[in-house]
């Protein structure tokens, strides 16, 4: 996936998510730490631009809530949650970079509950690349990309990687999944 | 960067890969244990300053409680009085959602005469995976280390260290110090019982691995032997020395943190000083002594306090006092090093085959 790909599904994307909402009332977007963040303020900028109207957005982080903390060796850097708003009967866009086993996103929905009861939890992602291992699905999706389990995909955005752009990689036989499900 | 396989292990990547956007250096927690803060480097101490930032903001939460430690039993052994640092530990593994069981020694089997070993080995078959342990005679933690298969945090141990307040000591510094939290070149006091002092022992390996102009300051009686360790210090690596000095008009002079300590009644043999009212008369410290010190200066105390001895009421109370966000933020520091250590014990158990 090119720069210019990512720019136009995020685009999209911010349109269906206004499309779906029937305007941007009670709206919120809430990105999942690290990639999922950037995103987020790409999807609020391109929503402002088209709608006038600037939704709030937050950071999550799930580290917390992983369901495999006791089985990794080194616990994983915490990178911080930010949800300057109230969560209770809002409609939360939960917005990552990969939406792959699932797993960050049940996680994601735990965090979220525990900071009140919002109206309704949304997901958004650039790549939808299967192999889910929870009954979850997304209601946005950049693009769709077939992978094996032994792909890696990653994902650059300029603000953490100083570029965008989206590669499949060929895991080398040692290395396995990335943390981030 | 790190990578995890399906079973479990986790792969590094070597140090030379820069992490995207990262500050490029490999922030990892090894320890399996903390005993004491003299084999923490300093990367591993900003991993916990790091963490407890993420703690303190758990604990802002209108519920502040995560699941990160779901289903691990934490027991906490206490062998000698304690408030805050037995009710942080507690408080602090609730709100990670672990299991905690409470010991008093005093009420335990202890008191029928069952030796420190056998306790812990019971609490191990009783399903602890972590255990948080004050105990009276210095180096009992070690001891326990040797026969715990989980993880031991040194929650006090006699003379010879107190890791989790010095830890505590220094986020409460960098949050607050006027000018940021770098402390290289600042001047910390640590003032008063320094030989009795755990905690001013934990202090001086992570002051001093701060960079910070440390002096350690009493009546002579109280700081026998420290002139020794501050001689040796400047050859210890990532550590610096510090000054030992009875002269407390010299310590106090343009000082930007002074940190009293509790004169340990119960620790105080005979002719070690000549009075506690002589002691409050000479190292006291009033608002009139601390006019020595910066303006500014950051007034701490561990806890819990004598006042009218080593500090006077006043002091404690006084804006610049931040002896009350230490107790706070000790929740925070502690949910960090609890789950700093839980990652550890976890790779333990798996590569013993547990």
């Amino acid at each position: 996936m090119t720069a210019d790909e990512i720019r136009r599904a995020t685009i999209r994307i911010s349109h269906e998510i206004v499309e779906k909402q029937a305007g941007t009332a009670g709206l919120v977007l809430v990105g999942i730490q690290r990639r999922g963040v950037p995103l987020a303020h790409r999807i609020a900028d391109a929503i402002a631009e088209h709608e006038g109207v600037r939704l709030p957005v937050g950071a999550l982080d799930i580290t917390f809530y992983r369901d495999d903390l006791s089985l990794i060796a080194q616990q994983p850097l915490v990178k911080g949650t930010d949800l300057p708003f109230d969560l209770n009967g809002a409609t939360i866009v939960l917005v990552d970079d990969v939406l792959y086993t699932g797993r960050t996103i049940r996680a994601a929905m735990d965090a979220l509950v525990d900071f009140g009861r919002p109206q309704a939890i949304r997901l958004a992602v650039l790549i939808d690349r299967g192999h889910r291992e929870l009954p979850i699905r997304a209601d946005h999706v950049g693009k769709n990309v077939p992978t094996s389990r032994e792909e890696i995909v990653r994902v650059h955005l300029a603000e953490i990687d100083g570029e965008d752009g989206v590669d499949i990689e060929r895991l080398v036989p040692s290395l396995a999944e990335p943390v981030a499900g | 960067m790190s990578l995890v396989a399906p079973d479990g292990t986790g792969i590094d990547l070597p140090a030379v890969a820069p992490s995207p956007g990262g500050s490029g250096t490999q922030l990892r927690w090894s320890h399996r244990h903390l005993l004491d803060l003299d084999v923490v480097t300093w990367p591993e101490i900003e991993l916990v300053m790091r963490t407890t930032d993420a703690m303190r903001e758990v604990l802002a939460r209108p519920i502040a409680k995560v699941p990160a430690l779901r289903g691990t039993g934490v027991t906490i052994l206490f062998y000698e009085a304690s408030t805050r640092t037995r009710v942080s530990f507690e408080v602090a593994a609730k709100n990670l959602s672990a299991d905690v069981v409470n010991i008093a020694a005093a009420s335990s089997s202890v008191a029928k005469g069952e030796s420190l070993v056998d306790t812990i080995r019971t609490v191990e078959a009783l399903g602890a995976d972590m255990i948080v342990m004050r105990h009276g005679t210095s180096g009992a933690p070690y001891l326990a280390a040797e026969h715990f298969g989980g993880s031991i945090l040194n929650g006090g141990d006699g003379w010879h260290a107190h890791p989790s307040q010095a830890l505590l000591d220094l986020y409460t510094i960098r949050e607050h110090l006027p000018g940021g939290p770098d402390l290289h070149g600042r001047k910390v006091v640590i003032l008063g019982d320094v030989l009795h002092s755990r905690v001013a022992r934990s202090n001086v390996w992570s002051l001093t691995a701060a960079g910070a102009d440390l002096w350690l300051c009493g009546p002579a009686t109280l700081l026998r032997g420290f002139d020794r360790w501050a001689a040796a210090m400047g050859a210890a690596p990532g550590h610096g020395r510090f000054t030992v000095t009875a002269d407390l008009d010299a310590a106090l002079r343009d000082a930007d943190v002074v940190m009293a300590l509790r004169i340990q009644r119960e620790r105080m043999s005979g002719g070690l000083l000549p009075s506690l009212r002589e002691y409050a008369a000479r190292f006291g410290l009033t608002l009139e002594r601390l006019g020595a010190a910066r303006p500014d200066v950051l007034i701490m105390h561990p806890g819990p306090m004598n006042e009218g001895v080593e500090i006077a009421p006043e002091v404690a109370i006084d804006p610049r006092s931040v002896i009350t966000d230490q107790v706070t933020n000790g929740v925070a520091v502690r949910m960090a090093l609890l789950y700093l250590l839980a990652g550890a014990a976890g790779h333990h158990r798996e590569t013993s085959g547990g």
